[in-house]
């Protein structure tokens, strides 16, 4: 036996030993965590899908009166609406039929939380998507198109959720909170820019 | 008799013993289901490795070091790598440009693919060294050797990817040299590349073969190497086995536990890899043209070629010698037998003893000239195939050959030294 | 007894074949052609030292390119916007002085000539030059731009010595000024004994000077190289910086393996 290779040295410093190793696994899990940087940066969006995320410009001339256009802003469906004064007009008078009437737990810029959920009485930007599982709701602007007491707004075909013409969620709906107003501004009177307000750019 | 215990402590067992801690319970509950432990012991904790390895047994390891970081940094890059004749160079500048950190992915593969070859070679130089390819290990050799082509072929394939001129050209060439084969050439060829040229076809099938099958290959051999390897043990620098002289516990003597010692002693050895590699990686990952060819950064153009055409550098040796013959046919030929005179070694040393250490001045002698023949054959094809290069090529590739044809000769007439009987270490 | 002589050879081998020609291509080399009695007769050794950390010199660069080189060139895998960042020049002088009108800031760099018209125009379509310096080198860049002649036997009126027969013009020429190439008379053995002459490039003359001196237009080049260095990798100066903590990191962590094992086998015997 004691002619093997591994002979225990009494003198074997184990404290030093255990220093020794723990250091250098120290050392290791922390070359780990910083070689995992890279690997999981590279799943945060390219520079290509920044820039295709970059923001959109419109021209509110080419909307009519009481007319809404669709237009894609990072991948998602954005509602330009040009309310016309009487649709303003159909935006109150039903608070106690909304869920979130003063946007309190819906998600918007300081500048839509209010009661037209906009930054001018005339437009509307909102994220098309409807803030119960997803899909597109669909305009429904007339009076009484859905039901005699309907004041105009959006209907969700996918599960029956219904929205006012400020995008503010009825009771009784599947979705919880207002329909999202993504960040915009107006670089002059006629152009919408969706993505850059005072914040700067998204 | 009621025994006091805290609140959340684990409740006695009906015998009255205090049950261990969680750990070891579950421990206990896995290795009931699964030899976990007593894989750990057979393999890693009571495996004994000869006490006398030096600097070529580093190697294996960093090997698998590489095949880790080679599968990590590869499986990123298909996240992002757009197969197709009109998509894959794009998508490769991509990666290199927008992707977070893409270009350090990318960098960690192409210099782990040249840094896999360097340490493949080193790995089986020491087998050439010290005879580990002699019984009973000749199986873990022939297995090494499907490892050394399944990694040629993955290279091979792995190079078209990026659809450079270079990856366009050398897939040209490499591909025709199956036409060479009697009868069944050009329509073999055809049928590897899927059309009448190179095209979209070939590529798209390299990629499935480069991301999935052949690494699949690689991993499984890669197990049933490290299986036959443990059931004959290694071999060492003297070339005895350790397992004839052994203690009265069964253990041999000149044998020591592969862990701790050599899980700590691999640790440091792929910490001085790792420096080199990420010297290269961040300060000269083309290698003046070696690990990374300019040819290639430009996109694949079928009607015009780069000036050299030239296999990465792992591949110049056996490129050279397909030159250095006159005759298509035969140089393909003898390209292939140089490829698989390896397979042959462990049958043709005839040698009374293992290690070069012991080995008489022949053997060393004609060691030598192989190595310099390799290393010369391996410049020769980067060069252009004219004038002097030429009939240095045709002359090395002879010395190769006489390596391995007069090897039953030499090993046989070779005055060998005295091997010790126990192996020669000296503490370090 | 270590003598494992081969194995000492192999490294030697490797480290000679292997690395030194890898690093020799890799290095830096002495820039600047001098002031040479014929002047362009030693053009196949001038070189051009790049620094893509020289913040004016790309920004110059980037400029003449926009100036010179888009209208027939683009740099399509590069973004405008990228450019705005890495050289630091701010938005709106990026759209004001760069940017074609009419493009956004996050388009990729594409010229206004349509591929149609290049091939047209010259025979082929004038190539893209994002990636030109890796694949030719940034010598090779250098040269080409700077051994233009007049050659009244091509379309162009031009050729080039580093690329015989181009078919890009000297669009430079207001820059650099014209000059012809003069040539001498070589006598060189064929095969059997027998003599044949050969007109080999001996040196240029300057026909007329351009708006820049000498020392100005190889700046004009020097800084345009540069650009297009930056160009063909812009994460290079991130690469190399990043590299500097890793190798530091990986230095530390190895010593402390290193003293791990040592420890340890102090055990074997």
């Amino acid at each position: 036996m004691a002619d093997h290779a591994v002979v225990a040295d009494d003198e074997v410093d184990l404290s030093r030993r255990k220093f020794l190793t723990t250091a250098t696994i120290a050392t290791g899990a922390v070359g780990v965590a910083f070689a995992a940087v890279p690997f999981i940066a590279s799943w945060s969006p390219s520079e290509r899908a920044r820039a295709q995320g970059a923001p959109v410009e419109l021209d509110l001339s080419k909307i009519d009166a009481g007319q809404m256009t669709t237009t894609v802003w990072r991948r998602s469906p954005i509602y330009v609406v040009r309310r016309t004064p009487d649709m303003v007009a159909r935006i109150s008078g039903h608070d106690a039929e909304l869920k979130d009437p003063t946007s309190q737990y819906s998600d918007q810029p300081p500048y839509a939380r209010n009661t037209l959920r906009s930054r001018t009485a005339e437009f509307l930007v909102l994220v098309g998507t409807c803030t119960h599982l997803g899909c597109l709701p669909k305009q429904r602007f007339a009076q009484a198109e859905l039901y005699p007491s309907w004041p105009g707004g959006f209907f969700c075909p996918c599960h029956g959720s219904r929205f006012d013409l400020a995008g503010r969620v009825f009771n009784g709906s599947p979705a919880s909170i207002n329909l999202r107003v993504p960040p915009y501004s107006y670089p002059d009177p006629r152009t919408l820019r969706i993505g850059v307000d005072e914040k700067g750019a998204a | 008799m009621a025994v006091k215990t805290a609140p959340d402590a684990p409740a006695p067992l009906s015998t009255g013993v205090v049950a261990e801690p969680a750990a070891r319970r579950f421990w206990a509950w896995l290795n009931k289901r699964m030899p976990v432990d007593e894989f750990i012991t057979s393999q890693v904790t009571d495996y004994f490795a000869p006490k006398n390895f030096n600097i070529w047994y580093f190697f294996g390891s960093i090997a698998l070091g590489v095949l880790v970081l080679q599968l990590l940094s590869g499986i990123y890059l298909t996240m992002f790598y757009k197969v197709g004749e009109t998509t894959s160079f794009d998508s490769v500048e991509f990666i290199m440009r927008e992707v977070n950190y893409g270009w350090l992915i990318r960098y960690l593969h192409s210099t782990g693919a040249s840094a896999f070859f360097i340490v493949v070679y080193l790995h089986m130089y020491r087998a050439l060294l010290y005879g580990s390819y002699r019984a009973p290990r000749e199986l873990l050799w022939l297995i090494g050797m499907l490892v050394y082509l399944a990694l040629m072929a993955e290279a091979f394939m792995g190079y078209v990817l990026p659809w450079g001129n270079m990856s366009f050209w050398g897939a040209q060439v490499i591909v025709n040299l199956f036409g060479t084969i009697p009868g069944i050439g050009p329509g073999l060829v055809e049928w590897i590349r899927g059309d009448y040229g190179i095209a979209d076809a070939t590529l798209n099938r390299f990629f499935a073969l480069h991301v999935a099958l052949i690494p699949l290959a690689l991993l499984l051999l890669v197990v049933l190497h490290l299986a036959a390897l443990h059931e004959t043990g290694s071999n060492n620098p003297d070339g005895i086995e350790i397992k004839d002289k052994a203690g009265r516990d069964g253990k041999p003597l000149d044998g020591i536990p592969f862990h701790p010692y050599y899980t700590v002693k691999d640790v440091f050895g792929f910490g001085v890899f790792a420096v080199l590699f990420a010297i290269v990686l961040f300060f000269v990952p083309t290698l003046g043209g070696l690990f990374l060819e300019a040819p290639n950064f430009e996109p694949a153009n079928p009607l015009s070629t780069p000036e050299h055409i030239a296999p990465v550098w792992y591949f110049t040796p056996y490129y050279a010698i397909l030159r250095a013959v006159p005759d298509q046919r035969l140089g393909a030929l003898l390209m292939l037998l140089a490829v698989s005179a390896f397979l042959f070694l462990p049958w043709l040393d005839r040698s009374p003893v293992k290690s070069i250490r012991y080995k008489g001045w022949m053997s060393r002698t004609a060691l030598t000239l192989f190595t310099v023949a390799f290393v010369a054959l391996g410049y020769l094809g980067l060069q252009p195939a004219e004038g002097l290069y030429v009939v240095l090529a045709r002359i090395f590739t002879v010395i190769y050959f006489l390596f391995f044809l007069l090897m039953p000769f030499y090993t046989k007439l070779d005055p060998v030294k005295p091997v010790p009987e126990r192996v020669v270490y000296h503490a370090h | 007894m270590r003598t494992d002589l081969p194995g000492l050879l192999l490294a030697v081998a490797l480290l000679a074949g292997v690395l030194v020609p890898g690093m020799a291509g890799a290095a830096e080399e002495a820039a600047g052609a001098g002031e040479v009695a014929r002047f362009g007769a030693d053009w196949q050794s001038w070189r051009v030292n790049t620094d893509v950390t020289d913040m004016p010199s790309v920004q110059r660069g980037a400029r003449n390119f926009v100036s010179f080189c888009l209208g027939c060139h683009s740099l399509k895998y590069q973004r405008w916007s990228r450019l705005g960042t890495d050289l630091s020049i701010p938005t709106d002088l990026l759209q004001k002085d760069l940017v074609p009108p009419g493009d956004r800031i996050t388009d990729y760099i594409l010229t206004t000539m349509p591929a149609r018209d290049g091939e047209t125009w010259f025979g082929k379509s004038p190539p893209d030059l994002t990636l030109m310096v890796r694949a030719r080198g940034r010598n090779y860049v250098y040269q080409f731009l700077k051994t233009f002649y007049v050659d009244p036997t091509r379309q162009t009126g031009a050729n080039n010595l580093r690329l015989p027969t181009t078919a890009m013009p000297h669009v430079l020429s207001e820059l650099e000024g014209l000059k012809k190439a003069v040539y001498r008379d070589v006598m060189r053995r064929g095969e059997g004994g027998s003599f044949t002459h050969e007109q080999v490039f001996d040196h240029f003359e300057t026909l007329a000077p351009g708006r820049l001196s000498a020392t100005e237009y190889d700046g004009f080049v020097h800084d345009t190289v540069n650009f297009l260095d930056y160009v063909s990798e812009p994460t290079q100066a991130a690469r190399r910086a990043l590299g500097v903590w890793v190798v530091l990191f990986l230095l530390v962590f190895t010593w402390l393996a290193w003293l791990v094992k040592r420890e340890y086998w102090k055990d074997v015997h």
